[in-house]
């Protein structure tokens, strides 16, 4: 399979197998009128298999989406074809409008206007709790 | 401004002090019954509660103030779809002091966030109740005479009882306290409070489904309801429900001092025999939460410069 090289955005790389489109749909990058590549179970050396992103444009790419979904990721920023930069990333303290809370009593199911705040309650197991409700994400 | 939703909005010290204050009032009623003249509670109950809100609105009126507010969300302008956020800046402007009850878990959160008059939380749902705890620990500490150094067991359902949840928070401040924690397997107490509250704060627990076996061992006995809802069978919850019923009988080993605890309503996990019973302490503990609640609101109106 051929995937064009990127000139300037982002290779989001070493995804967890698996997780690629989730995370490509809490990125938003459906949305965008650029050129993305979602590649699944690309061979791994290290896990076996891993999901790739690409990302042909320079966009504001929100990290704690990122680092929430699959903190070992890389990510690297491309310009003129070239990494100028690899992000390393950790799991955020907090997520704004990232994930919503599934609780069916939580405040946030029936006042759409708030916003769905999550924090970081257990790092070594990543564990995020709603702030409203406390419900484990 | 200075909300409690939270048991844990408190810290150790301050919960002490509140301590303190409960049993001057009770000492010296007279001393704090001009306290809030001329100040208002405002009661927002968006659901039923007649016990927490009966004992919130006596707290205010023996402080020597006003109560405000309604009993259901059918008599509120929630029924016309107004948000909380909305509520609670239209009661800061009528009032000193909320407390609210909601049947949506955050609610009071969000509230505490848009008033501009502190807050407590009455109860959200099966979240928080921390005017309970309160109440729990002011009768604990006027049973024992202290908050430090005994066994204390939770029976019945540790699964969903928040009550349970808060006051093993609270007491995780204290020292030298034994968890006895008795239930069917079914309702157990979830993993994230034994990890992150007990064993994170050193204290010794052990697991039964046996309430007889252990009831020799306990200083206090804190019980709950089983609800039969909670069961996937309904035999189940008939073999199981009397198992976590204290009867007479099951008292005979018992400490002679041992403190029987209820948050209440009680159905009837306690016999109405053991109600004269000088270990029974559940009528007590609501008198307590009114002294609690008390002590609380006097120190959140102080806190925001109303009185």
């Amino acid at each position: 399979m051929k995937v064009d090289s990127i000139l300037n955005g982002f290779v989001i790389d070493h995804i967890p197998a698996g997780l690629g489109m989730r995370l490509y749909d809490l990125l938003g990058l459906e949305k965008l009128n650029v050129t993305v590549a979602l590649i699944k179970n690309v061979y791994s050396k290290k896990t076996g298999k891993k999901d790739i992103i690409k990302i042909d444009a320079d966009i504001e790419l929100n990290l704690d989406v990122i680092g929430y979904i699959a903190k070992d990721a890389t990510v690297n920023v491309i310009k003129n074809g070239v990494i100028i930069e690899k992000k390393t990333l950790s799991l955020p303290e907090k997520m704004v409008n990232v994930i919503k809370c599934k609780n069916p009593r939580c405040i946030t199911t029936t006042e759409q206007e708030l916003d769905h705040v999550f924090t970081l309650a257990d790092s070594e197991h990543g564990i995020y709790r709603c702030l409203y409700c406390e419900a484990e994400a | 401004m200075r909300s409690v939703i939270d048991i844990l909005d408190l810290s150790k010290t301050e919960i002490d002090e509140l301590i303190a204050v409960a049993e001057d009032i009770i000492k010296n009623p007279a001393k704090y019954s001009e306290k809030c003249r001329g100040k208002k509670l405002a009661t927002l109950f968006f659901e039923p509660s007649t016990r927490t809100r009966l004992s919130f609105e006596s707290a205010m009126y023996e402080l020597g103030g006003n109560v405000i507010g309604f009993s259901s969300a059918q008599t509120s302008s929630a029924s016309k779809g107004e948000s909380v956020a909305d509520t609670a800046k239209v009661i800061s402007c009528y009032a000193d002091i909320i407390a609210m009850r909601h049947p949506k878990e955050g609610a009071p959160y969000v509230a505490s966030k848009n008033a501009s008059i502190p807050v407590i939380n009455a109860g959200d749902g099966g979240h928080n109740h921390p005017t309970q705890t309160l109440a729990d620990l002011l009768t604990i500490k006027r049973e024992k005479g202290t908050l430090n150094g005994y066994t204390i067991g939770f029976c019945g359902d540790l699964k969903f009882g928040r009550t349970v949840h808060s006051l093993i928070s609270a007491l995780s401040r204290y020292e030298n306290i034994n968890v006895v924690l008795i239930s069917p397997d079914e309702l157990k107490l979830p993993d994230y409070i034994k990890k992150g509250v007990l064993d994170k704060n050193g204290m010794p627990y052990t697991e039964t489904t046996d309430l007889e076996s252990v009831i020799p061992t306990l200083d206090v006995l804190y019980m709950t309801r089983v609800q039969g809802e909670r069961f996937f069978s309904e035999e189940e919850y008939l073999r199981l429900r009397d198992s976590y019923i204290l009867t007479p009988e099951k008292l005979e080993n018992a400490k002679s001092d041992l403190a029987i605890l209820h948050p209440l309503p009680r159905v009837n996990e306690i016999s109405v025999k053991i109600d004269n019973d000088k270990r029974a302490c559940y009528f007590k503990q609501v008198l307590n939460g009114k002294y609690m609640r008390m002590a609380l609101i006097l120190k959140l109106l102080k806190e925001a410069g109303s009185i």
